[in-house]
């Protein structure tokens, strides 16, 4: 896939350049055929993007994870899913753009997806809040979860947020409460879910929608509990500068959290990153999923629950003292 | 935050370097609510609440529970569980280094004291954190000591009153890890609920966060403390998204109120008279024989 020249990420430059020879030699050798040349080429270029692919740091991951041209939950349900019906609304403030809801079918299966929407131009993104819900976005999710559950359908959600709205308006109308309830009534819901983090997934207003008896990310996505900006702000006290290394202390990747057994599995994308070709990625995703309920879906309600509750139960790092030392 | 500690300007702010403000220091304090200078004792004997004007001080969470519940009646729960620094995780300091520093300071050896209290005659599960204590802050250790006090409730059928002062949320330090104790408290929470369990939420000056969008915001019954800052996002980060003034008294315990997300604000003195009016309301059903 093509990626504009405005979108290259600065770690992705000698990629890029590569690429522009390689399509110089490949316009120049018109009629010619593949030349030996042409074929070097494209594997130098092959190699190069899994050399810098495979040593990405936390930060570069995160611009990765938030490249513009990275696939959205849209792309996700037009390249998934057979179909997409779209519900609107929470029935009480209004309808949330920054997420979206609607039965889609998956192979063999009905469910109901759920999934932030960051918007694709300026005017979509100003529509759905970049992908910061407010309280209605998570009333939404939840109404719309709940009737998932009253027809026994399974549930997916993409998580891509830079958080919850944080504004005047989320407040009075309860960003605490909206989430933490979806926190709670997710944890008892008794039909499946499947959560997975597509690019970026950051604090409480991706959990909000992120509790589930499956939980993957894409290889270059990330998991949080705060944006690396708003962590240097905190700890560091010097703005956003010391973001990178915010970033690399938080041990926010997917490879960090599988190995901290926050998440399930890692699920790989195509060489050189999800937003170079978007359908190899949608590809990886559909195979994960269908293997998910094939695992989960024949499970009864009260299974499901008893398992979610264990999985979270588990989740934490701790020592537990003896009054003769530590254990 | 609370700068307007007791003890010492620095008490709670997590920053020894602050020079100390006021006069706090030694027998006198001034007021932040009426700018009146107090006698610290009167203060301390008054639950530090400002006896001019009713500001609520801070107070720590060992005080709290002397002043709530029925004297000698507290059995502490769960204080042999120790944070450790599951990411080695340094920013300007490591976190092993603060955890011992957080220890030393507050004599506390986290953010959150549990166990089983009796108010006049009544017992109930009593979860307090404490905001000197690393702001709060939610890690694996206050996320597994509030779910075993709330496992603890169901399976005695006891009233669980969480009462919530933490500025910091989920603690940084800890990274997803802290993030996953708001999921996993608040699955404990389900699983009491369903068990016909009665939650009363005690909000406190400050209750922000991933502290406030979970387990604070859950109770079946919420009170709030006057003029606490209780709020999602931080006044700091959405004047830096919106640009706008925001609005006077945001973010307080009766913006809360008017808004429809407290039940009642509750003058410190009067809790334990309100926490045993709801329990008699409020009673657990005997567990279902099955």
């Amino acid at each position: 896939m093509a990626v504009s020249s405005s979108l290259y990420l600065p770690f992705e430059k000698p990629i890029y350049e590569l690429e522009a020879q390689l399509s110089e030699l490949e316009a120049n050798s018109n009629g010619k055929g593949v030349t030996d040349e042409v074929r070097k080429m494209r594997r130098d270029l092959d190699n190069l993007v899994r050399k810098v692919y495979e040593n990405l740091s936390a930060w570069q991951t995160v611009q990765v994870a938030r490249h513009q041209a990275r696939p959205q939950s849209s792309d996700y349900i037009e390249l998934i899913f057979e179909e997409f019906f779209e519900l609107h609304g929470d029935r009480a403030i209004g309808d949330d753009k920054a997420i979206v809801t609607g039965f889609a079918k998956l192979g063999d299966y009905r469910v109901l997806v759920v999934g932030h929407q960051k918007g694709k131009n300026t005017q979509e993104r100003s529509e759905r809040f970049f992908g910061c819900a407010h309280p209605e976005g998570y009333r939404k999710a939840l109404e719309k979860m709940k009737l998932a559950e009253k027809y026994g359908l399974p549930v997916i959600c993409m998580i891509d947020t830079p958080g919850a709205y944080p504004g005047i308006g989320a407040e009075q109308r309860g960003q605490s409460l909206m989430i933490a309830n979806n926190l709670l009534e997710m944890s008892r819901l008794k039909t499946p879910i499947i959560c997975t983090v597509i690019g970026e997934g950051c604090s409480g207003g991706a959990l909000g929608i992120g509790i589930g008896d499956r939980v993957c990310m894409l290889q270059f996505a990330y998991y949080s509990v705060i944006s690396p900006e708003g962590c240097s702000g905190i700890l560091w006290k010097e703005g956003d500068s010391h973001k990178e290394e915010a970033a690399e202390a938080m041990k926010l990747t997917s490879k960090d959290l599988y190995r901290l057994g926050v998440i399930d599995d890692v699920v790989e994308e195509p060489l050189g990153g999800a937003h170079r070709d978007h359908r190899t990625a949608a590809w990886n995703l559909k195979s994960v999923w269908l293997r998910y309920l094939r695992e989960i879906s024949h499970l009864s309600g009260e299974e499901l629950v008893d398992q979610r509750y264990s999985k979270f139960r588990r989740m934490g790092v701790f020592e537990e003292a003896s009054a003769g030392g530590t254990t | 935050m609370n700068q307007e500690s007791l003890e010492t300007g620095d008490k709670s702010s997590g920053n020894q370097r602050r020079p100390k403000r006021g006069v706090p220091e030694g027998l006198f304090l001034r007021c932040p609510g009426c700018g009146a200078t107090l006698y610290k004792k009167d203060v301390e004997r008054n639950q530090n609440v400002c006896p001019e004007c009713d500001h609520h001080f801070y107070i720590s969470a060992r005080d709290r529970i002397t002043h709530l519940v029925d004297s000698d009646s507290f059995e502490e729960w769960f204080d042999n569980l120790r944070s450790v620094d599951p990411l080695a995780f340094v920013d300007r300091k490591s976190y092993k280094d603060r955890l011992v520093d957080e220890r030393k300071r507050t004599k506390l050896n986290e953010a959150i004291v549990c166990g089983r209290a009796f108010v006049r005659g009544r017992p109930f599960v009593a979860a307090i954190t404490d905001s000197a204590f690393s702001m709060g802050s939610m890690g694996s250790v206050v996320g597994e000591k509030l779910v075993r006090s709330i496992e603890k409730a169901t399976e005695l059928r006891l009233p669980l009153v969480i009462i919530s002062a933490s500025g910091g949320g989920a603690r940084m330090q800890e990274g997803i890890l802290s993030l996953m104790q708001m999921a996993k408290v608040s699955a404990a929470l389900a699983k009491y609920d369903d068990a016909g369990g009665l939650y009363v939420s005690v909000l406190t000056n400050p209750t922000m966060g991933g502290v406030a969008a979970s387990f604070a915001s859950l109770g079946d019954i919420t009170l709030a403390e006057p003029k606490a800052l209780i709020g999602f996002a931080g006044p700091r980060t959405i004047w830096a998204t919106v640009r706008l003034e925001l609005p006077k008294g945001f973010q307080t315990s009766e913006f809360l109120l008017a808004h429809g997300f407290v039940d009642r604000i509750v003058h410190r003195r009067s809790l334990r008279d309100e926490l045993a009016n709801i329990f008699d309301y409020c009673r657990l059903k005997p567990k279902p024989s099955k």
